[in-house]
């Protein structure tokens, strides 16, 4: 090790644009898998409109509007917590992921409730009490539940990812100056509720 | 966010690594080095591509006379598609990328490693937690999967094999190439050296940028697919099984939507290390450096379009096979326009036919067939005609084997020296090269006339009149067993009682030959600044490192 090298080992490599845009990319990559579902939406909508329309009833537009608000409000908190650590207020910052998670939470409770409710109708996949409707509502229904079913995972997934970055905050590693863990999970967060956006008008609205 | 923490020192990677210990296996599994990743996965894909030889050469073995041979119908069938899975998830779709765009993608930029060194290393252990999950599938209840590679529906909804946790194992492995495929486009945005413009990156760079694109946006699609497969088997959704409504030929679509790209995904990064070899070894700049770098764009993004190709026979809409048969026959365009262009670059070059050139020549020639034969295929009256037959397995052996195989061998030959510091017998080299030409000629070739005769594919039995060609097949298949062998004792006891090589011995001028071989932990000792053309052979009169004999004043 020569001298004039030595000022080199200490440099320390941080590219925030970079990583935003691994962020990107991965999110891009989410988009797709759900795109690959909205098509196979799109192609059994077309098939059987009649048959979409009526299995959409029976879903519980309330429920469906409640969680869409509460994704809604979950997605300020995140931003609110971002802005709230970029002025270097860390408590208030920690305060609003900790709202996010307890909306995510209500989220997932919410969606217990209404997939319980179809269960005891005896709606589920493979289940004698769907397997007797036209094949255009088992269609729904399998779409519905796998859809619904991997945005959950999804959310499960992003609640994760921001406890984790919560974590980070309080120990002081992701702060006022270096904070793009925190945006990455919040730009996770947003897809999280972006995706929902279109779940609700396609199963709950349509009718 | 790389390691960077490490000293610059005199030492090379293979001495020196990003963790504690300096040695021993765990120096190894948890480097973040991109180097010691490139060179695990190398270890690794070469395991996994023998394999997938063996199997071939079993099931060349059953073909060599009518009727049971050595196997009965039911193994036939789990062997021919371990064969396709191990050969496509395991080997081919990781190779070119995995190995040496990890190793020599941040060195031809200039940079110390790719932009984020521990997703690299994660993408590195859930590749191997695919393929661990690939091996337990074959021996947890249920038997093997015989689906087929394709896994089409419904026989992989109905068949009692271990289908779920096979096809889950290329879900995982599609997550690995997804995270080296952004980890790449990363790289290449953020990490050129300074003065690198785009159109100053090395070719192998474009088309390995090119390639992580493809690998980032088209498999998700088979990961949604796969993971609807999975829920059909286990709960019976019903949106691929007829009986309830839902459409198999949807199921087609969604594979082949990532299956096709995915080709692409294995010819890109060899064309891209093609258009490395040919100026090295031809002492002249490439010609249409732009028109090449474009092109693998124009592959990327033609051949997202082209899928249903694989379909014409399943009963799709008229319309749809004209316009998918057209937009084969424009995705053959761009792959021309390298092939003229790489020849190009040799007219009046000063060739040196030193192994790893010859291993490009056996490319263009059987990537020619191969390309070729493929529009045959993509014409709709024709491809009736040899659909499922011995033609298309003819067809992808010569693209995908006799393309990215040959280019995987010509890369190692070209990049031994860099990696290890040693080099190869260059006798037993060139000929490994000449009867690998020999014998991938006289394996495949016969399956071109037997597809045209009749011979339908994953069949273990066949009518007396195929037999002759048969035989003169799996004589192929020893005779490319026996050349492999011999490849690989060359670079192994290369690698272990090897000459010392000089660190430049080829004369290349990209980046990478401008630092020693083997490379320093943090690739460069200071960051290199770039002025020229990347193929700009004047740099060799000011370069560190000139072969032998080219010294200039």
């Amino acid at each position: 090790m020569s001298n004039h090298t030595a000022e080199l080992t200490h440099e320390v490599h941080r590219d925030d644009v970079g990583a935003r845009m691994g962020m990107w990319l991965f999110l891009f990559t989410e988009l797709l898998l759900f795109g690959g579902m909205f098509l196979v939406y799109a192609v059994y909508r077309h098939e059987f409109i009649d048959q979409f329309r009526i299995a959409a009833m029976a879903l519980n537009t309330t429920v469906g509007a409640l969680n869409t608000i509460i994704l809604l409000t979950s997605s300020l908190t995140v931003a609110l917590s971002i802005a709230a650590l970029q002025k270097g207020n860390k408590s208030l910052s920690i305060m609003l992921l900790v709202m996010t998670n307890i909306l995510a939470v209500a989220f997932m409770i919410n969606k217990y409730f209404e997939w319980s409710e179809k269960f005891q109708h005896g709606i589920y996949p493979g289940s004698e009490t769907l397997l007797n409707l036209p094949d255009g509502q088992i269609l729904f229904y399998g779409l519905y539940y796998v859809m619904t079913g991997l945005h959950g995972l999804h959310v499960i997934i992003g609640l994760i990812f921001l406890s984790i970055v919560m974590v980070f905050i309080f120990t002081g590693s992701v702060n006022k100056d270096s904070y793009v863990k925190l945006e990455n999970a919040g730009l996770y967060w947003h897809l999280v509720d972006l995706i929902w956006i279109f779940l609700f008008p396609l199963f709950y609205l349509i009718q | 966010m790389a390691n960077s923490t490490i000293a610059i020192s005199e030492k090379s990677y293979l001495e020196e690594g990003t963790t504690k210990k300096a040695s021993g296996i765990a120096s190894w599994l948890f480097s973040t080095d991109h180097k010691r990743i490139g060179i695990m996965y190398l270890i690794t894909i070469s395991a996994f591509f023998f394999i997938g030889v063996l199997l071939g050469v079993l099931m060349r073995l059953e073909l060599i006379a009518p009727g049971e041979t050595i196997m009965d119908a039911q193994t036939y069938n789990v062997i021919f598609t371990l064969h396709g899975v191990i050969m496509i998830f395991l080997f081919i779709i990781p190779g070119i990328p995995a190995v040496f765009g990890n190793f020599f993608l941040p060195l031809q930029l200039g940079a110390k490693d790719v932009a984020f060194p521990r997703l690299n290393l994660l993408s590195f252990w859930i590749y191997l937690i695919g393929a661990a999950l690939v091996l337990i599938s074959l021996f947890v209840q249920g038997g093997p999967i015989d689906t087929g590679w394709t896994f089409y529906i419904p026989y992989s909804v109905r068949t009692n094999t271990n289908v779920s946790l096979a096809i889950f194992a290329a879900f995982v492995l599609g997550f690995s190439s997804i995270l080296t495929g952004l980890n790449f486009v990363t790289t290449v945005h953020r990490l050129r050296a300074p003065g690198m413009s785009y159109f100053k990156m090395p070719l192998f760079v474009w088309s390995t940028y090119a390639t992580a694109w493809i690998q980032v946006i088209a498999t998700p699609v088979v990961g949604i697919t796969i993971l609807l497969v999975i829920l059909e088997r286990y709960f019976g959704v019903g949106i691929f099984d007829p009986a309830l409504g839902g459409d198999p030929i949807l199921f087609q679509h969604m594979f082949w939507i990532y299956s096709h790209p995915a080709v692409y995904i294995m010819i890109l990064p060899a064309m891209g290390v093609v258009s490395e070899i040919i100026p090295t070894f031809a002492r002249r700049t490439i010609f249409g450096y732009r028109a090449i770098a474009m092109s693998s764009l124009a592959i990327a993004f033609i051949g997202y379009l082209v899928w249903a190709h694989h379909m014409f026979t399943s009963g799709m809409s008229q319309t749809a096979t004209i316009i998918f048969s057209f937009l084969t026959f424009l995705v053959a365009l761009p792959s021309a326009i390298k092939v003229f262009n790489w020849v190009a670059t040799m007219y009046k070059g000063s060739i040196d036919p030193k192994p790893p050139f010859l291993w490009v020549m056996s490319f263009i020639f059987l990537f020619t067939i191969g390309g070729l034969t493929g529009l045959v295929l993509g014409a709709l009256v024709t491809d009736i005609h040899v659909h499922d037959t011995y033609f298309v397995v003819a067809h992808f052996h010569y693209v995908m084997f006799g393309g990215t195989g040959t280019i995987f061998f010509a890369a190692l030959y070209y990049w031994f020296p860099k990696i290890t510091g040693k080099m190869y017998n260059i006798k037993i080299a060139t000929i490994g090269a000449a009867l690998f030409f020999i014998a991938f000629n006289t394996l495949y070739f016969p399956k071109f006339i037997l597809g045209y005769m009749g011979m339908p594919r994953r069949y273990y039995d066949y009518l007396p009149e195929f037999t002759n060609l048969q035989i003169i097949s799996t004589i192929g298949s020893w005779l490319m067993l026996i050349t492999i062998v011999l490849i690989m004792y060359n670079l192994l006891s290369a690698f272990f009682n090897g000459k010392k090589s000089e660190a430049n011995p080829w004369g290349g001028v990209t980046l990478e030959w401008h630092t020693d071989s083997p490379p320093p932990l943090e690739n460069f000792h200071e960051i290199p600044e770039v002025t020229k053309e990347p193929y700009d052979f004047s740099q060799l009169k000011t370069m560190k490192h000139v072969p032998k004999g080219e010294e200039y004043e």
